[in-house]
C-alpha cells in the first residue's frame, strides 16, 4: 500500500526516467514511446477532469484531440504551403510555432466543448454517453468529406514545428515539451480538485439536487469542467499530430475516444495520477502484446473486463488500497 | 431530379431504416428492461453475418444461412448475458461502457482470428436476385424490397410479441417495475436471458440480411451500433414505437440526403463546392436531426421524462 502523493512521485519520476534512460543506451524508438505515453496521458488527464470529477461519461473526447490535431495541422500546412489561410473574409498566416499553435488548439477545442456541451448536458446519464459519442461521428464523418485539408487521407507535415529554444527534432527535446505539458495539467487538475469549484463539481455528480439547494447551477459546473477538459484533450492532440507528423480523421475515431476512457479505468476514475499509470500501461502492452500477438486486442479486452467486474478504483485503487470516486 | 430517381431513393432509405430498426429493436429493449447501455450490439450484427456467411458456403442455402445467423447470434448473445453482462445490471454506465467495449475488442479479434482479416461475401439468392417492376413504373431490385419486407414483418412480429402475449406481457412489466414482477414469481434473471438472447437475434438477422448486399467483415457492426444509437436517442431510449419511428427517420434522412443535398446546393454555388459542401453537410445529417431532436424533447420523441 502507498500514499497517492509518493505514487505521484514515483511514477512521474519512471516516466522521466525511461527515455533518459534510453538517450543513454542509444534507443530513440524507446523515446518515442514515452513521449507517446505522455501525451496520452495528457489527453486523458483532460477527460479525467470530466470523468472522474463532474461524472460525464464522454464517448466523444476524441472530438478535442482531433480538433487539436487538426488545428496544428491546418496552420502547419499553410505555413508549408506558403498560402494563407482564409477564414471569414480575413486571411491568416500559417504558423509552425508551437506556442501558437497550442493557444490554438486550446482554444478551438474549449469554444467546441462549450458548443457541445450546452447541448449535451441537456440530457443525461445514457442519453449523455449516446449524443457526445454522435457529436464525435459527426466530426469524424466531417473530416473525411473535408477535401481542402486531405479528407480521408489526412495531412502530412514535413517538418516538426518549432518551439523558441528547443530543437524538436531531437527525440529527448520534444518529450521534454511533452513531459512538461503533462506536469503542468497535472498540476492544474490537482489544484482543480483542492479549489472550491472542485469540491462544488464533486458535489454536483453526487447530488445535484444539493447543490442547487445551496444555490450553485450544477449544470454550469459541470459545463465549466467540460470545457477545462476539452481544452487539455486539444492540447494533446496537437502535440500528437505534432509526434506523428501527420493527422487524419482517425483523430476523431470513436474507437479513440474509448481508449481515452479505457486508459483512465485502467489507471483509475478520478485519481490524479489514474489516466497517467494507464497510459503507460496502455502504451507498454501495446508495444510488448503488438509484438508478440496481432490480435493483441483480445488480451486487452480481457485485462478490461476484469479490471470492470473484479478491480473497482483501477490500478490506482489496488495499489494504494482504497477505492475510487463513484461515476 | 425525376418522379422515379425520387421513389428509388425513397425505397432505398426504407430499407436502410427497416434494417437499422432491427438493430436498434434489441437495443432499446434491452435498454428498457435491463437498463444496460450495450456496446457490443454491433458484435452480434457481426457474428450473425459471419455465421450466416458460414453456413452459405457450406450448404449453399440461403434460409439455412438466415436460421443459422439467428441462431448464433442469440446463442452468442445468451452466453455474453449469462457470462458478463447479467454482473453489469446494477453497475454504473462507465463500467457497462467499458466492459460492452472491451467485448467488442474480445468479439472483433475473436473473428478475426477464426475468419481472417478478408471479407467474405455472401450471395442473394436467385429466387430474390434481379429487379422487378413496381407500379408507377419504378425498377427496384427484388431483394431490397424484400429487406423492406423481412424488416416491416419483424416490427409487426416484435409488436404483437410485446402488446399481445404473456412473455410480452412480462417484458413490459420489467420495464416498468423489476422487483414486482420478480415478486410475482416471474424468473427474473431467466427473463433478461431470453430479452437479450431477443435482442441479439435481431441483430444476427439483420447482420445476414444486410451482408448479402455488402461485404462481410470484421469491423461491419460498428458503424451500424452508431446508427442505431442515434436511432434510440432520437425515437426516445426503451420504446419500441420510438425506435421504429427513428429507425425509418434516420435512413431517409440518411438516403436523402446524400443525393439530395449536393443538388440543393447547387441551385445557389459552383458545382465543385456545392458538390463538396453538399456531401459533407449529408454525411453529418443525421447527427444533426440528433441534436435537432434532443434540444426539442432532450429524452427522445418517445422517451420517459427522465
Amino acid at each position: 500500500m502507498i500514499a497517492e502523493r509518493p505514487l505521484a512521485v514515483l511514477v512521474l519520476t519512471a516516466l522521466l526516467a525511461v527515455p533518459l534512460w534510453a538517450l543513454a543506451v542509444d534507443e530513440p524508438f524507446t523515446i518515442t514511446l514515452a513521449t507517446r505515453a505522455a501525451i496520452l496521458a495528457l489527453a486523458a488527464v483532460g477527460l479525467n477532469i470530466a470523468l472522474g470529477m463532474g461524472g460525464l461519461v464522454s464517448l466523444g473526447h476524441a472530438v478535442f484531440f482531433g480538433i487539436g490535431g487538426y488545428a496544428m495541422g491546418i496552420l502547419a500546412y499553410h505555413a508549408q504551403t506558403y498560402t494563407p489561410l482564409e477564414i471569414f473574409g480575413l486571411s491568416i498566416e500559417g504558423t509552425k510555432s508551437m506556442p501558437v499553435i497550442w493557444l490554438v488548439a486550446t482554444l478551438v477545442s474549449a469554444l467546441a466543448a462549450w458548443g457541445i456541451g450546452l447541448l449535451s448536458l441537456r440530457t443525461s446519464g445514457v442519453y449523455f454517453i449516446m449524443i457526445t459519442l454522435a457529436f464525435g461521428q459527426m466530426f469524424y464523418y466531417f473530416a473525411i468529406s473535408w477535401s481542402a485539408y486531405g479528407g480521408e487521407d489526412g495531412l502530412s507535415i514535413y517538418v516538426r514545428n518549432g518551439f523558441p529554444g528547443v530543437n524538436t527534432l531531437v527525440p529527448i527535446q520534444f518529450f521534454a515539451l511533452c513531459f512538461a505539458l503533462l506536469c503542468a495539467a497535472l498540476f492544474l487538475n490537482a489544484r482543480l480538485q483542492a479549489a472550491p469549484f472542485g469540491l462544488a463539481l464533486n458535489a454536483a455528480r453526487q447530488v445535484p439536487a444539493r447543490v442547487e439547494t445551496v444555490g450553485l447551477n450544477p449544470v454550469r459546473l459541470k459545463l465549466v469542467a467540460f470545457v477545462v477538459s476539452g481544452a487539455i484533450t486539444g492540447l494533446a492532440g496537437a502535440l500528437f499530430a505534432d509526434l506523428n507528423r501527420f493527422v487524419s480523421p482517425t483523430m476523431f475515431s470513436w474507437q479513440l475516444s474509448g481508449e481515452l476512457i479505457v486508459l483512465i479505468v485502467i489507471g483509475g476514475v478520478g485519481r490524479l495520477m489514474g489516466p497517467v499509470i494507464g497510459a503507460c500501461l496502455f502504451v507498454t502492452l501495446e508495444h510488448w502484446l503488438g509484438g508478440i500477438t496481432e490480435f493483441w486486442h483480445v488480451f486487452l479486452g480481457v485485462i478490461l473486463l476484469l479490471i470492470v467486474l473484479f478491480a473497482r478504483g483501477g490500478l490506482v485503487g489496488l495499489l494504494t488500497g482504497k477505492e475510487g470516486p463513484h461515476v | 431530379m425525376s418522379f422515379l430517381l425520387i421513389a428509388e431513393q425513397v425505397l432505398n432509405g426504407l430499407q436502410f431504416g427497416v434494417m437499422l430498426f432491427l438493430m436498434a429493436a434489441g437495443l432499446t429493449l434491452i435498454f428498457g428492461v435491463m437498463g444496460l447501455i450495450n456496446l457490443a450490439h454491433g458484435s452480434l450484427y457481426m457474428v450473425g453475418a459471419f455465421a450466416a456467411a458460414a453456413v452459405a458456403g457450406a450448404t449453399g442455402s440461403f434460409l439455412l444461412a438466415l436460421i443459422a445467423a439467428l441462431a448464433a447470434a442469440a446463442l452468442a448473445g445468451a452466453i455474453v448475458e449469462m457470462v458478463v453482462i447479467r454482473r453489469l445490471y446494477a453497475a454504473p454506465h462507465l463500467d457497462q461502457v467499458l466492459a460492452t467495449f472491451a467485448l467488442i475488442l474480445i468479439f472483433s479479434e475473436g473473428t478475426r482470428f477464426v475468419f481472417g482479416s478478408f471479407p467474405l461475401f455472401l450471395d442473394i439468392p436467385d429466387a430474390l436476385s434481379g429487379p422487378v417492376t413496381l407500379p408507377g413504373g419504378i425498377e427496384y431490385p427484388l431483394y431490397r424490397l424484400s429487406l423492406i419486407g423481412a424488416g416491416l414483418a419483424v416490427a409487426a412480429g416484435l409488436w404483437f410479441l410485446t402488446a399481445r402475449t404473456r412473455i410480452g406481457i412480462q417484458i413490459r412489466a420489467g420495464e416498468n417495475d423489476r422487483e414486482m414482477i420478480a415478486a410475482l414469481g416471474v424468473d427474473i434473471s431467466k427473463l433478461y436471458t431470453l430479452v437479450f438472447a431477443l435482442g441479439a437475434g435481431l441483430a444476427g438477422l439483420a447482420g445476414a440480411l444486410v451482408g448479402a448486399i455488402q461485404s462481410v467483415q470484421v469491423g461491419m457492426g460498428e458503424p451500424v451500433l452508431i446508427l442505431a444509437f442515434v436511432v434510440i436517442v432520437i425515437g426516445g431510449i426503451g420504446s419500441i414505437k420510438g425506435a421504429f419511428i427513428g429507425a425509418l427517420l434516420v435512413g431517409l434522412t440518411d438516403t436523402l440526403g446524400g443525393v439530395f443535398l449536393p443538388e440543393l446546393f447547387k441551385l445557389f454555388m459552383a458545382p465543385d463546392t456545392a458538390t463538396q459542401t453538399g456531401s459533407a453537410l449529408a454525411s453529418m445529417a443525421i447527427y444533426i436531426l440528433m441534436s435537432l431532436v434532443l434540444i426539442w424533447r432532450p429524452s427522445g420523441l418517445f422517451g420517459v421524462r427522465l
